[in-house]
């Protein structure tokens, strides 16, 4: 739309068209963006009713009382403490396993030649498509051949091996610093390694968040990884938590609401305190299509 | 060290094809280093998988004994598997359902962000962090939403006048419920396309408006036309996406009710870790590979339609 200059009909004329139609605009995203949190106005509200709202009818917005004891009666059905403690350690492994792994190819593609290098970025690409249920059998195999079912180990060792999209990202990002400061660094005798850390990354910081926060997200959220690998309590991380709570006490709205809360409200956090740099990634992302 | 690299220049021009300079042989050995992570990962974690997909699909194996070969038997019983076959209509349904409802509505967002509204961001925000929570929490929620009795959605219908159907309780609209609840979560398309969105020249929408196009003729004309090549973008992930989507669906239905909501992903999950018949589930993701690269050139075939693309 950018700026919609309405014919020549005079400038007058023009502003009240572009003023009503901001109007119309502001109208229907206030009702989208409505439509889009009542959701999570729903959950919380949820988690605060006693177990008779839940199951009145007509279903009633608002709690007749806020119940706050929700939350910790919730949280202490199940070790959430524990899965807790197992979801930080697998998301954390996995966020640096996966800078790790995919700044250094990221930087090969965008900066050092080689006879394979086209091949292998097409390769790295055509392997976007693949989607994960066509890996998670033979995946499965190897870790169970390996004695890694029950543990961890499956659910963040994969990160240190690069990840295509990512990669992909920030490939893109690094072809848009000039080369120049690369060749006046090199001239003073840095390394690759070098110019790497201390020219690239800190010119980097808007695809190295938004890795950060699709990795962080896509680790805490994770669900098949850990119903498939994980058989123990004290392994289980807060997806098959919530899931296994959601089996013993279906019904069970307003707790199940107050622990779904609680879960995501890392994310939440995550995304707001990085939310600018994110949304330019994500932007940069979609640059793919250009 | 410019010196080198000016003699390795000289020298490269004076030697025979396929012979390299010393230094060229430094640069590509860091860049094999550099990438030895990811090359790693292309083979044990995605090429030797697929590789070994295809060779447990020619087997019958249950982990706990030895896999016997058994020929094509897996795949010939695909054909006579009507559960698959309705797998498959339930893939494309939701699949294609979610991909065209999302890339519709998020687009008709990012043109309203894209009017130069104040609070901008905060619209942005709020339109992206449902796919950020996205998890289990998000769908034992959407289970709660879609409730044909104490959910919000009826809730909201009734204040219509209109009487809600049972959602995930009923097998015509259990798979509505799911696209709606993929809707919700596509806001990384919206950021996307307001990006796109900002590199349509102006100088195109005064042309258009000098020519009398009024706000639809603008839209029609110069943004879709203009975009074509990021909505594509979004169609192909987005499809792609869809997929993934067989997590929650396991969470929320199951499958159910009558298997209505048993979208492949959900199917191949259920005869590896349910029957454990990892060679039929094999074949199956084999499969569905098969069936998404050819979605995806069916894509790519009809983009030659309708994506335009500037000349560079």
């Amino acid at each position: 739309m950018g700026t919609p200059r309405a014919s020549s009909s005079g400038p007058a004329q023009s502003a009240r068209v572009v003023r009503a139609q901001r109007r119309t605009a502001y109208v229907l995203l206030i009702a989208g963006a409505a439509v889009y949190l009542l959701p999570l106005l729903w959950m919380f509200s949820t988690s605060l009713k006693s177990s008779q709202d839940v199951l009145s009818f007509p279903p009633q917005f608002f709690p007749t009382s806020w119940l706050w004891q929700n939350y910790p009666e919730g949280w202490n059905t199940l070790p959430f403490g524990r899965f807790t403690v197992n979801t930080v350690l697998v998301t954390v492994l996995a966020v640096v396993g996966t800078l790790i792994s995919c700044v250094l190819p990221a930087y090969a593609f965008a900066r050092m030649r080689a006879r394979s290098r086209g091949f292998l970025f097409a390769l790295t690409l055509a392997t976007m498509m693949i989607p994960g249920e066509v890996l998670l059998v033979p995946q499965f195999i190897m870790f169970s051949e390996a004695g890694l079912v029950n543990t961890l180990w499956p659910l963040f060792l994969p990160a240190w091996f690069g990840t295509a999209f990512y990669i992909f990202l920030l490939r893109q990002f690094f072809l848009t610093i000039p080369r120049e400061l690369d060749d006046a660094a090199r001239l003073d005798g840095a390394s690759s390694l070098r110019i790497l850390w201390s020219i690239i990354l800190p010119l980097s910081k808007p695809p190295l968040v938004a890795v950060t926060v699709f990795a962080f997200v896509a680790n805490w959220n994770n669900v098949i990884g850990p119903i498939v690998y994980l058989r123990s309590l004290d392994k289980y991380t807060l997806a098959v938590g919530l899931r296994l709570f959601q089996g013993q006490h279906a019904t069970d709205y307003n707790h199940l609401m107050a622990v779904s809360m609680l879960t995501i409200i890392p994310i939440v956090v995550v995304f707001l305190l990085l939310q600018r740099a994110f949304i330019q990634g994500v932007a940069l992302s979609g640059m793919g299509g250009r | 060290m410019l010196r080198i690299d000016d003699r390795a220049k000289t020298r490269r021009t004076a030697r025979p094809k396929g012979t390299r300079t010393p230094l060229a042989r430094a640069e590509a050995r860091n860049f094999y280093l550099f990438l030895s992570p990811w090359l790693i990962g292309l083979v044990v974690f995605t090429g030797g998988p697929i590789l070994a997909s295809v060779g447990i699909s020619f087997t019958d194996w249950s982990l706990l004994s030895d896999p016997s070969f058994i020929g094509f038997d897996n795949y010939t019983r695909m054909f006579t598997d009507e559960l698959l076959l309705s797998s498959v209509w339930v893939t494309l349904y939701f699949g294609v359902g979610a991909t065209l409802a999302s890339v519709a509505a998020t687009f008709f967002i990012a043109i309203l962000l894209n009017q130069k509204v104040r609070g901008v961001g905060i619209f942005r925000a709020i339109f992206y962090i449902p796919a950020v929570v996205a998890g289990v929490g998000t769908a034992l929620l959407w289970t709660n939403l879609l409730h044909p009795d104490y959910g919000l959605v009826n809730l909201v219908l009734g204040w219509a006048g209109i009487q809600g159907p049972g959602w995930l309780t009923s097998t015509s609209w259990a798979i509505p419920g799911l696209i709606i609840m993929s809707v919700w979560g596509a806001g990384n398309t919206v950021v996307i396309y307001l990006a796109a969105l900002q590199n349509v020249s102006v100088t195109l929408y005064e042309a258009a408006t000098i020519d009398g196009a009024g706000w639809w003729g603008r839209t029609w004309h110069v943004t879709i036309p203009m975009m074509s090549p990021v909505i594509f973008f979004n169609m192909i992930t987005g499809f792609i996406g869809s997929l993934q989507a067989y997590a929650l669906i396991l969470i929320m239905t199951d499958g159910g009710p009558e298997n209505s909501t048993m979208v492949l992903g959900l199917y191949i999950y259920r005869q590896a870790f349910n029957y454990f018949d990892l060679g039929y589930a094999s074949a199956l993701s084999v499969g569905l590979f098969a069936l998404i690269l050819v979605i995806t050139a069916i894509q790519f075939a009809a983009a030659r339609r309708w994506v335009h693309y500037e000349a560079k």
